[in-house]
């Protein structure tokens, strides 16, 4: 597939004079729209240009603001609210900044799992889940940032219990914690810099996210069979197909999406947001945005020492784990077949992984005390047994259901049965 | 098969989605709350302009001077969607106060629609001074800072009705539950007991009381109860002024939306037609 020909003939002599100094109109024919895709993608698949559209979306929307915020600790809470109050249309480019980061998640979590159901993980796309990986971090960091800038009570404190987690590290901790907020606690610096950082991440984003499709584009997408295309008839180009079913998926998509911008604004926040930052009040629960819950959640159930490792440095061990844990899972799933379909012993260890995801994340939500701290290991314990027990034993002991023989037959199938 | 794990997925997907509205503290003991009908609920809900003007009567004859309001200005006071009074009304209004100014002679003038709703202290410090050492704070937001407490599953309901009035029901719920402190519990001076305030011990007294506010309409009733709805609706407006328009508009989106997803999923079928 990564040899397929485009067929694209410049028409005129500008487009040739071009095509031979840089083939761009070449590239984007071959890539945006001739580009072979498997036939039989479900809308899981959708999510990809759910996510491109939310990337700029966000940069959009975070462009203009940046035009009326002011990072200072004295202003930026006003400067918020006069976007809100004043600025023309700002309450709704706001809002759909603010809910945008809530729906971006939904669409990252919905896109990884899908990744994880139909194993587009394995071999040869290991380089596009590990983009992947780093692309997730890049978002959670910028979102984390991004919900320091309103400087209300939870930024301010939110901040102040996530940059702790770099006083874990042994010997350079405090040094990296001091050099990230700017002094000896979150402060004036410590929102400059995020805002600087907030701004500079999403495009750094923007150029892994062409690497994540580049590194797609070199074998081509896994589809629901986890079958790969055999012939030119399990493929359909890109374009008209799926860049108008992709588009019909981001309109409904923005259905909800308009839904919290418009009617529920602050649902998704917290309400302690509302609250100017105040170094000197400590709120009674800090809680992280729903989408860094499941993460807090591993941070905080090592509250035990193991030998010469601290609570607080095997809390961070396991957060991190967490996440290093998905960049090699792609040498821990020992099955050769990729898509969960055929996988009669891998779907309820999915299905189990996934309630047990959001299971860490209503955990992060509750106060560490009782019963909770309990399922909180129990929860973490299955996160990391999923990827470092469950899979690497199912692939020797599974005998995965017969595979079709390729796209079209499956294709062939479903239409006739 | 295959749709009811589709199905099953969405559930799941949607589920982790609203666990944002788990980030509700759950550890304290929460006092119950009487939750009111209003006319700003829901997704239809919109503001009644004459509760609003009685709300800011409260608001102006009682809770203003401890109380600002940083984010209101006189002239969001004749917005449509608020309490819309008229222009000559917010002008008359804005005139009563003496705004600090050092551009003018002698250092003072007299308040104009664009000049912000007068704080009520110099500092901060002057505040405390004044309040036994507490610190009364701002009302713009308060509403929107404070919610009610709500029980597994009942929050989950709020995602699909656009529960948006915990605060007012909150600030309801504290201006109606001054009581006597029950038997054992001591009160220090300077504080007072609230049922509903967390921790019960609360710096300000109980602010409202039957027919301290005369009301010009002679059919609402000058009571502790019509008070504290009246000003909890006004700083439901003073928190989220732009509600109406936003809902208006919130319409107009959504429904382009759906109209636009349905003439994009017939072109859509139309292309995939003869695709297979």
């Amino acid at each position: 597939m990564a040899n397929h020909a485009g067929n694209y003939t410049p028409g005129t002599g500008v487009e040739r004079w071009l095509d031979e100094r840089l083939p761009i109109v070449r590239f984007s024919k071959e890539h945006l729209m001739d580009f072979p895709t498997p036939k039989n993608l479900n809308y899981w698949w959708t999510f990809g240009a759910i996510l491109a559209f939310m990337l700029v979306a966000q940069i959009a929307t975070g462009v203009v603001l940046a035009m009326h915020y002011t990072p200072h600790v004295d202003l930026a809470f006003a400067s918020v609210e006069h976007i809100r109050r004043d600025v023309n249309f700002g309450r709704i480019i706001q809002g759909t900044h603010a809910v945008g980061a809530s729906m971006f998640f939904v669409a990252i979590y919905v896109h990884m799992f899908r990744g994880l159901y139909y194993g587009s993980y394995k071999a040869p796309r290991e380089v596009i889940w590990m983009l992947g990986v780093i692309l997730f971090v890049l978002v959670m960091a910028t979102a984390f940032m991004g919900y320091v800038l309103p400087w209300g009570q939870m930024s301010l404190w939110g901040a102040t219990v996530i940059t702790g987690i770099f006083s874990a590290i042994p010997l350079v901790g405090e040094a990296l914690q001091t050099l990230l907020l700017g002094g000896f606690s979150v402060a004036n610096p410590t929102l400059n810099r995020f805002f600087s950082l907030h701004y500079l991440l999403p495009f750094i984003i923007a150029a892994v996210v062409v690497l994540h499709i580049w590194a797609l584009h070199v074998p081509g997408n896994n589809n629901p069979t986890g079958v790969e295309v055999k012939e030119s008839r399990d493929t359909l180009p890109f374009h008209p197909y799926y860049t108008m079913k992709d588009l019909f998926a981001v309109v409904v998509f923005l259905i909800p999406f308009a839904w919290f911008v418009f009617f529920a604004p602050d649902i998704l926040g917290h309400a302690d947001n509302y609250i100017p930052g105040n170094p000197q009040v400590t709120p009674t629960h800090i809680v992280p945005e729903w989408y860094l819950l499941p993460f807090y959640t591993i941070l905080r159930a090592i509250d035990f020492n193991v030998l010469f490792i601290d609570s607080k440095l095997g809390g961070v061990i396991a957060m991190a784990g967490s996440m290093l844990v998905l960049f090699i899972l792609p040498w821990l799933d020992t099955s050769r077949v990729r898509s969960g379909t055929f996988r009669p012993l891998f779907k309820p260890f999915f299905w189990l992984f996934v309630v047990n995801f959001i299971a860490l994340a209503y955990l992060g939500a509750q106060p560490a005390e009782g019963i909770y701290i309990l399922l909180a290991k129990i929860c973490v314990a299955y996160y990391f047994a999923y990827f470092l027990i469950i899979l690497p034993l199912l692939g020797r002991f599974e005998r995965p259901a017969p595979l079709p023989v390729s796209i079209s037959e499956s294709v062939l199938g479903k239409a006739n049965g | 098969m295959m749709l009811k794990k589709t199905i099953l997925g969405a559930i799941a997907f949607a589920s982790l989605a609203l666990l944002g509205g788990g980030a509700v503290q759950a550890a304290d003991e929460y006092a119950h709350t009487d939750q009111q009908n209003w006319s700003f609920a829901g997704v239809f809900g919109t503001y009644d302009q004459n509760q609003l003007q009685r709300g800011f009567q409260v608001y102006r004859e009682v809770c203003s001077s401890c109380h600002g309001l940083d984010f209101i200005s006189f002239r969001n006071l004749q917005e449509a969607g608020g309490p819309h009074f008229s222009e000559t009304q917010v002008r008359a209004l804005a005139a009563e106060y003496t705004i600090a100014d050092e551009t003018a002679d002698g250092g003072t003038r007299d308040g104009v629609p664009a000049d912000g709703w007068p704080a009520p202290f110099p500092s901060e410090q002057i505040a405390r001074d004044s309040n036994g050492g507490a610190f009364p704070p701002d009302l713009s937001l308060i509403t929107k800072a404070r919610g009610v407490h709500m029980d597994f599953p009942w929050w989950v309901f709020n995602y699909f009705t656009g529960y948006q009035e915990g605060g007012a029901d909150y600030v309801y719920n504290l201006l109606t539950s001054y009581e006597d402190a029950p038997d054992g519990v001591e009160v220090a001076p300077g504080q007072y007991y609230n049922a509903y305030f967390p921790g019960h011990m609360i710096a300000m007294g109980a602010p409202l009381s039957d027919g301290i506010v005369s009301y010009a309409d002679e059919a609402t009733p000058e009571t502790l109860e019509q008070y504290a709805l009246d000003v909890s609706a006004f700083l439901q407006w003073t928190g989220d002024p732009h509600m109406m328009d936003r809902k208006a508009t919130g319409f107009r989106v959504i429904i382009f939306l759906v109209v636009f997803a349905i003439l994009m999923y017939m072109v859509k079928r139309r292309i995939w037609r003869d695709a297979h």
